[in-house]
């Protein structure tokens, strides 16, 4: 029945080039991919493959050049900047490599950000960025701010506050760089749980061993795509 | 995103960052508190001198006689005629001079001015205690004095000086009443003086003859009135001599004081309104180099699904509420400024509330005005441009 549903992406022939130093690289070369709900999807790739660049067009940051992107059933080409806003929002919870917290917020406050832009009132945002630190096992840390949390809880919040607005669409960009290898894997355990719970996953690293862990592998060399096969068990 | 929550993260940056936030507060807070203080000393000074000429007398008019030739006084006599005219209501002429005032052993030099009894209501000057000048006293050159306050200190200290007698001039006197405090004026103390009967203080003097009137008009409605007709009157007396005779009008005086004070305090609140503007691009300025430091978390803010508006809103209403704080706080060192320069300085003050409502209405637009630039910037930056930078 899932393959009947619209997947949550599907981008054709996507294209995106930069002028470098006046010569002009191709990010993105006919990149086409489609991920359905429920997918854990690696995106592995060196570095200059073009990965960060699928990133910020999968997590609507920035826009091809030319291409369809359709998002959870809505083509986001030609949305203006304020309803790519509203798309990163509602559609995306975003879990970065530096985990990007605001320094001098709470991890309930962190948490909470993404709600206060959907308009949500206070006491609704409050339950459910509670909820959200319940999930990642930090409701004992919720007023400590970001420098009194060690970098794997930092990275816990940091999910937590993609999972807060229960988006359909979970982004991670190489979520397991900047810790330890024990933290990683513990990071990595809690994507695999959130995965499980039905969560739709698209993973971009550089890291074989973390890539293995996903459903489905898609390699990216010089902005091309490459489907590797279905990986490691989840 | 709501205003409420837009105010509140706002102040959590502001309590973030208190030197910074206070620093730049600081260029509103100076401006705002020289608007207020500046402007209650100028209203202040300008009701002082409204009030100082009012208690010169109520619909006063003062005449000065120069005269014509060998003419330069009038007498007694046509002086009173001068109450026949229309609008005039009484008439108080005065002969003035300077004495050595005497009383066991302290003597003090003081002016002295020999008038009527109409200089009570003329002058709107009363006795606190013992009686004023009356018809009688005039009539037979009785040697009475009244004192002012000042003068009856340095004579008399303390106690009451109503029943002694004084020597003026080596002259006695018996003091029969004591003048009401009255203040100062722009032309010296109203309570170091003596008042005499006119007919002794012409003999006591050795001068004959009035070049000094005061006059009092029937209502404010008819002091023109009664200028018009006292001008007519000298003007024959003196044989259309215009020269030989000055009539000041009261409410003249009055207005050119308050059109005075009135540019004073125009050109203070127009320099208290250029350290405004000074502070208000204090905090562009701090408000540009905040936009550069936060450019990642506005990223952050923009990946999360922050709006330009939204990211527009929270920089305006940081810098609206840096400024209207100042304000606030300036309002208060104000206020305190000009009480305590009342105080201990003596000067009036008025406080008005008008004021005080514009420099903040004022600060909080300075506020938004040179923050739009700023939050401008920050809500126009790309969220991937923003989310690179560190």
């Amino acid at each position: 029945m899932s393959e009947r549903e619209l997947p949550i992406i599907q981008i054709n022939s996507l294209n995106k080039s930069y002028k470098l130093g006046g010569e002009v690289v191709k990010a993105l070369d006919n990149a086409s991919m489609t991920v359905h709900k429920g997918d854990f999807v690696a995106i592995i790739g060196p570095s200059g493959s073009g990965k960060s660049t699928l990133m910020n067009m999968l997590g609507c940051l920035d826009i091809p050049d030319s291409g369809q992107y359709y998002l959870d059933g809505a083509e986001t080409n030609t949305l203006s900047e304020n309803q790519l806003a509203e798309i990163r929002n509602e559609k995306i919870g975003f879990i970065f490599q530096g985990f990007n917290l605001l320094p001098k917020l709470s991890a309930q406050e962190n948490v909470e950000l993404p709600l206060i832009y959907r308009g949500l009132n206070n006491t609704n945002r409050k339950v459910r960025a509670l909820e959200a630190l319940q999930m990642v096992g930090l409701e004992d840390r919720i007023h400590h701010t970001p420098l009194q949390l060690s970098g794997g809880q930092q990275q816990r919040v940091a999910i937590a506050r993609a999972l807060a607005g229960n988006p359909p669409l979970l982004l991670a960009d190489e979520p397991t760089g900047a810790l330890d290898t024990k933290t990683g894997k513990e990071v990595m355990h809690l994507i695999k749980n959130l995965n499980e719970q039905g969560h739709t996953i698209v993973l971009i690293t550089h890291d074989l061993s973390i890539a293995e862990q996903a459903k489905r592998v898609i390699r990216i060399q010089d902005g091309r795509l490459r489907e590797e096969g279905r990986g490691g068990v989840g | 995103m709501k205003i409420t929550q837009g105010i509140k993260m706002a102040f959590n940056s502001i309590l973030s960052n208190k030197l910074r936030s206070f620093l730049t507060m600081l260029g509103i807070i100076i401006g705002v508190s020289a608007v207020i203080s500046l402007v209650a000393l100028g209203q202040g000074s300008a009701k002082q001198v409204t009030e100082q000429v009012q208690s010169l007398g109520s619909n006063l008019l003062t005449v000065f006689i120069t005269g014509r030739g060998t003419e330069s006084t009038v007498d007694y006599d046509y002086v009173m005629s001068l109450q026949n005219l229309e609008g005039v209501k009484a008439v108080s002429p005065v002969v003035s001079g300077n004495v050595t005032a005497k009383y066991s052993g302290v003597s003090t030099d003081v002016s002295v001015e020999g008038t009527n009894d109409a200089y009570e209501d003329v002058r709107d000057f009363h006795v606190q205690e013992g009686r004023f000048l009356l018809p009688i006293d005039i009539e037979y050159r009785h040697q009475v004095a009244l004192l002012g306050v000042t003068t009856a200190q340095e004579l008399f200290g303390n106690s009451s000086p109503v029943g002694e007698e004084i020597y003026l001039n080596g002259i006695s006197f018996k003091v029969v009443g004591l003048l009401e405090e009255k203040g100062s004026t722009a032309s010296g103390s109203s309570d170091e003086i003596i008042l005499i009967p006119l007919s002794t203080a012409e003999r006591l003097l050795r001068s004959s003859g009035i070049r000094n009137i005061y006059i009092q008009a029937e209502s404010q409605e008819q002091i023109n009135l009664a200028m018009m007709q006292l001008e007519n009157e000298l003007t024959n007396k003196f044989r259309g001599d215009e020269d030989s005779y000055r009539v000041f009008n009261q409410q003249d005086l009055i207005e050119s004081m308050a059109s005075v004070s009135g540019t004073m305090t125009m050109m203070l609140t127009g320099i208290a309104a250029i350290s405004l503007l000074v502070g208000g691009i204090g905090i562009m300025n701090i408000m540009l180099v905040s936009v550069t430091e936060r450019t990642k978390e506005i990223g952050i803010r923009k990946a999360l699904g922050a709006k330009k508006r939204d990211i527009l809103i929270q920089f305006l209403i940081e810098s609206t509420v840096v400024s209207g704080m100042g304000g606030l706080i300036g309002i208060c060192i104000g206020i305190g400024v000009a009480l305590t320069l009342s105080k201990f300085m003596s000067m009036d003050v008025v406080l008005s509330m008008g004021v005080s409502l514009a420099a903040f209405a004022f600060s909080a637009f300075v506020g938004i005005f040179f923050g739009i630039f700023p939050a401008n910037k920050a809500a126009s930056l790309k969220p991937i441009d923003a989310l690179r930078s560190e």
